[in-house]
C-alpha cells in the first residue's frame, strides 16, 4: 500500500480524493443543486449498497474461479453451473429441512464433493494442457445446464431468507430532511449486509489461510512454480484437489448466496460465469485481493450504471474490463511474472 | 517491422505450386466431394440443400475463421460468431430490411463491402485487445467481447433495434438471377465457401501462414528471429475476420433476419464446437464439424423420440458428443479419420511386407 503511494503519488491523490469525494457524498444531507445533479440521495445510496453487496457475491463466485485458475491454469468455464447447481442444492434442502444454514452447509460440500469428481475424473488425466481443459469445461458446462433444466425446469426459484435475517435495518445514513427537520435514516435489507459481512470475513480467512498457514504456503508455492513444488516432495495433485474443491464449494456456496437476494433460473450460469470472467480480468487472474477489487468495481459499475444509464449497464462493465486491458492488461493487482 | 519478411524462408516444407499442380495432387476423395458439391441440386430437394448442406458450409465458414487462428496461430477466439453477426447487422442497417425506419436501403453493392470492412475492423480490433494478453487469456477475453456485443445488441434500440433485431432482409436479385432461391443460393454459399477454403489453405503455406505457424511453437524464437509476433497475430484476427464477415453476410441473407440470438452465447459456443468437433488441425475439420452440428440439430428430436429418450434434451447430446470427442480425440472427427487411415496403411504395409519376406525365400 504505503509502496504504491510512493510509486504512483498522483494517482494515490486522485484515488483519495475521490474516496473523499465519495464519503461527503454518504454522509452530507444533500443539498438541491446536489440532488439535481446526482438525483435522489435514496437512490445514490440504495444503488451503492447494492452494487456493493451484489461485489460481494461476485467476490464469493470470482475467488474460487481466480485460486482455481492461478494454482492450476484452469480457465474453469462450468464455474457457473457450479453456482447455479449450488443455489438448486440449496433451494432443495432449505426447502426441505427449511434451515437456510443447513442449505448452505450442504451447498457447500455437495458443489464441492462434485469439483473433486471433477478434478479427478477429468482435469487430471490432461494437466498441462491448458486449452483442452477449457474445452472439456466448456462441455461440462454443456451437460450440466441442460441436467438442470431436466430436473428443476424453466422456472424462477428464490431460497428463502431465514427469519432472523429478514427485514429491514436503519442504517446511520440521513437520506434527507422531514419538513419540521428531522433526519430520515436510510433503511436496508438486513440479508444483503449479513451477506456482505460474511464475504469480507470469508476474504479475510482466505488471506489468511494464504498467508499465514502451511496448506496456504503451499498454494503460493504451487502458484508460483508448481513443477519445483511437486519436486520437493509435495503430493501436488492433493492440493490441486483440495484448492479445487473449495473453489467449487464456494461457487456453491455463493450459489445459495445468489439464490436467496437474487433468483435462480436457467441461463444465471452464464450470467455469474461472464461477471467472475470480467472480475478476474479486471482485477489480475489468480490474485485474491484482485478478485475482491474487481468484483467490486463491477458491481458499483451495474448497479449505478443500471440507475443512472439503464440502456448501456451490461456495456459500462465491460467498457471498463477493455480498459484495463488497454492499460494494464494482467489486470489491476496481479504481479508480471 | 512487416509483417511479411523479405529474407527467403528457409527449408519449406513443399514449394508454391500453380493451381494446377494443386488439383492435380488431390486425392480421389477431394474429386468425389467435389463432383457431389456441384451436382447436389439435381440430387437433393430444396430443404435439404439450403436448410443442411447450405447453413452448414455458412456455419462451416465461420468455424474455418477460428479455424485458421486456433490451427495455425494457436489462438482460439470466440469472437468470429460475434464478426460475423456484427456484418449481418450491418447488411441490414445499411441495406434494406422490413424496419424502414432504421435500415438505410442502400444497394448491396454498396451494403456488402462496407459491411464486411467494418465486421473485418472490428475483428481485427477486438483481435488487437486480446493479443496483448496470452493463451488461454484470449479465450475469456473474447468470450467477454462477444457477450458485450450481444448485450450490446439486446439494449441499443437506436441501432440495433434491441430484442427484435431486423427481419425482411432479402438477398439482391442481380444478373437477372434471384439469389434467394434455394439451388442460386446453394451455388453461391458453395462459391464463398470454395474460395474461403482456398484462401486458408493458400495462406497457410504462404510466407506469412509459416511464420504463423512459428508463432503458434515458439513465440520467444520467432521473436528473437525477427519477426513481430503480435502484429502477425492482429493480421491473423484480420484475414480471418474477411472470412467470418463474409459468411456473416451470407447468414442474413439465408436466414432474412439477424437478431441478438444471432450472436448470443449459445451460437459463441457452438462455433468453438463445431471447430473443435470436426478438427481444429486442417482447414476441411470445419465444414465436417458444421455438416454433423447441422445434421444433428435438424434431426435431433426424430433421433432422440426414435431411441426413446425426450426429444428435448439434444442440448444434452451434443454436449456429451463434444465432451467425448474432446477428452479422446483432441484433433477431432478428422483426427480419428486420419489415425483410421493411418492404420489401415499400416497394417497393409504390414502385410506387403509379411508376403515378400514370407514369398522372397524360396
Amino acid at each position: 500500500m504505503s509502496d504504491f503511494i510512493a510509486r504512483r503519488p498522483i494517482w494515490s491523490l486522485v484515488i483519495l480524493l475521490l474516496l473523499g469525494f465519495l464519503l461527503l457524498l454518504v454522509f452530507t444531507v444533500w443539498t438541491p443543486g446536489m440532488e439535481a445533479m446526482f438525483g435522489r440521495k435514496r437512490v445514490f445510496l440504495s444503488a451503492l449498497f447494492n452494487g456493493i453487496t451484489l461485489g460481494a457475491l461476485y467476490f464469493l463466485v470470482a475467488s474460487g474461479f481466480t485460486l482455481i485458475f492461478g494454482l492450476m491454469r484452469n480457465v474453469n468455464l462450468a464455474h457457473g453451473s457450479l453456482y447455479l447447481f449450488g443455489g438448486y442444492v440449496g433451494y432443495s434442502v432449505a426447502s426441505l429441512t427449511g434451515s437456510w444454514l443447513i442449505a448452505l452447509i450442504a451447498a457447500f460440500v455437495i458443489v464441492a464433493l462434485a469439483g473433486i469428481l471433477m478434478q479427478v475424473l477429468l482435469f487430471r488425466w490432461m494437466e498441462g494442457q491448458d486449452l483442452r481443459q477449457t474445452l472439456v469445461t466448456i462441455g461440462v458446462s454443456i451437460i450440466a445446464a441442460d441436467l438442470l433444466l431436466w430436473s428443476y425446469g424453466g422456472d424462477t426459484f428464490q431460497v428463502t431468507t431465514p427469519e432472523w435475517l429478514s427485514g429491514p435495518v436503519q442504517l446511520p445514513f440521513v437520506v434527507g430532511l422531514r419538513s419540521n427537520g428531522d433526519a430520515i435514516m436510510m433503511t436496508y435489507p438486513l440479508v444483503r449486509i449479513a451477506i456482505l459481512i460474511g464475504a469480507i470475513i470469508l476474504g479475510v480467512a482466505m488471506w489468511l489461510a494464504l498467508n499465514r498457514t502451511r496448506v496456504g504456503m503451499l498454494v503460493r508455492a504451487g502458484v508460483d512454480d508448481r513443477d519445483m513444488l511437486s519436486a520437493t516432495g509435495v503430493r501436488v495433485q492433493l492440493v490441486f484437489v483440495m484448492v479445487f474443491a473449495f473453489g467449487a464449494g464456494l461457487a456453491g456456496l455463493a450459489g445459495v448466496v445468489g439464490g436467496t437476494f437474487q433468483s435462480l433460473q436457467p441461463g444465471e450460469d452464464t450470467k455469474i460465469l461472464l461477471s467472475s470472467l470480467v472480475v478476474v480480468i479486471v482485477g489480475g487472474m489468480g490474485s485474491i485481493p484482485g478478485a475482491a477489487m474487481g468484483a467490486l468495481i463491477v458491481g458499483l459499475a451495474e448497479q449505478f450504471g443500471s440507475v443512472y444509464m439503464p440502456t448501456y449497464a451490461v456495456m459500462l462493465t465491460f467498457i471498463i474490463m477493455v480498459a484495463v486491458l488497454a492499460v494494464r492488461p494482467q489486470g489491476l493487482a496481479a504481479v508480471r511474472r | 517491422m512487416a509483417i511479411a519478411d523479405p529474407r527467403p524462408v528457409i527449408d519449406v516444407p513443399r514449394p508454391r505450386e500453380s493451381l494446377s499442380e494443386l488439383l492435380a495432387r488431390q486425392g480421389t476423395g477431394f474429386w468425389v466431394v467435389v463432383v457431389l458439391l456441384l451436382v447436389m441440386p439435381a440430387l437433393a430437394n430444396p430443404f435439404w440443400l439450403v436448410q443442411i448442406v447450405a447453413y452448414a458450409m455458412i456455419l462451416g465458414m465461420i468455424a474455418l475463421s477460428l479455424m485458421f487462428l486456433g490451427g495455425y496461430g494457436g489462438i482460439v477466439s470466440l469472437v468470429q460468431m460475434t464478426v460475423a453477426a456484427f456484418a449481418a447487422y450491418l447488411v441490414a442497417i445499411l441495406g434494406d430490411s422490413a424496419i424502414t425506419q432504421i435500415s438505410m436501403k442502400w444497394p448491396w453493392w454498396m451494403a456488402v463491402p462496407v459491411a464486411v470492412v467494418l465486421a473485418t475492423a472490428f475483428g481485427t480490433l477486438s483481435g488487437a485487445l486480446s493479443v496483448r494478453t496470452e493463451g488461454i487469456y484470449t479465450i475469456m477475453i473474447t468470450l467477454a467481447i462477444a457477450s458485450a456485443f450481444y448485450y450490446l445488441c439486446l439494449q441499443n434500440y437506436t441501432i440495433f433495434n434491441g430484442f427484435s433485431g431486423f427481419n425482411g432482409v432479402l438477398p439482391p436479385v442481380f444478373l437477372g438471377v434471384n439469389w434467394g432461391e434455394s439451388i442460386p443460393f446453394y451455388y453461391l454459399a458453395l462459391v464463398c465457401t470454395a474460395l474461403s477454403y482456398w484462401a486458408v489453405v493458400y495462406c497457410a503455406r504462404a510466407p506469412f501462414g509459416l511464420a504463423l505457424q512459428g508463432t503458434r511453437d515458439n513465440p520467444r524464437r520467432m521473436a528473437a528471429l525477427g519477426f513481430d509476433v503480435v502484429a502477425h497475430r492482429i493480421a491473423a484476427y484480420a484475414f480471418a475476420s474477411v472470412i467470418a464477415a463474409f459468411a456473416g453476410v451470407l447468414l442474413v441473407w439465408y436466414q432474412r433476419q439477424v437478431s441478438p440470438g444471432t450472436a448470443g452465447i449459445g451460437p459463441v459456443v457452438d462455433i468453438l464446437i463445431i471447430a473443435v468437433v470436426g478438427g481444429l488441425s486442417r482447414p476441411i475439420g470445419p465444414f465436417v464439424g458444421a455438416l454433423v452440428y447441422v445434421v444433428l440439430r435438424t434431426f435431433s428430436l426424430d433421433l432422440l423420440t426414435a431411441a426413446g429418450l425426450d426429444g428435448r434434451r439434444y442440448q444434452l447430446v451434443i454436449g456429451a458428443g463434444f465432451l467425448a470427442i474432446v477428452l479422446f480425440s483432441p484433433d477431432g472427427l478428422v483426427g480419428i479419420w486420419q489415425r483410421l487411415r493411418e492404420r489401415h496403411r499400416r497394417s497393409r504395409e504390414a502385410k506387403a511386407a509379411e508376403m515378400r519376406i514370407g514369398g522372397g525365400e524360396p
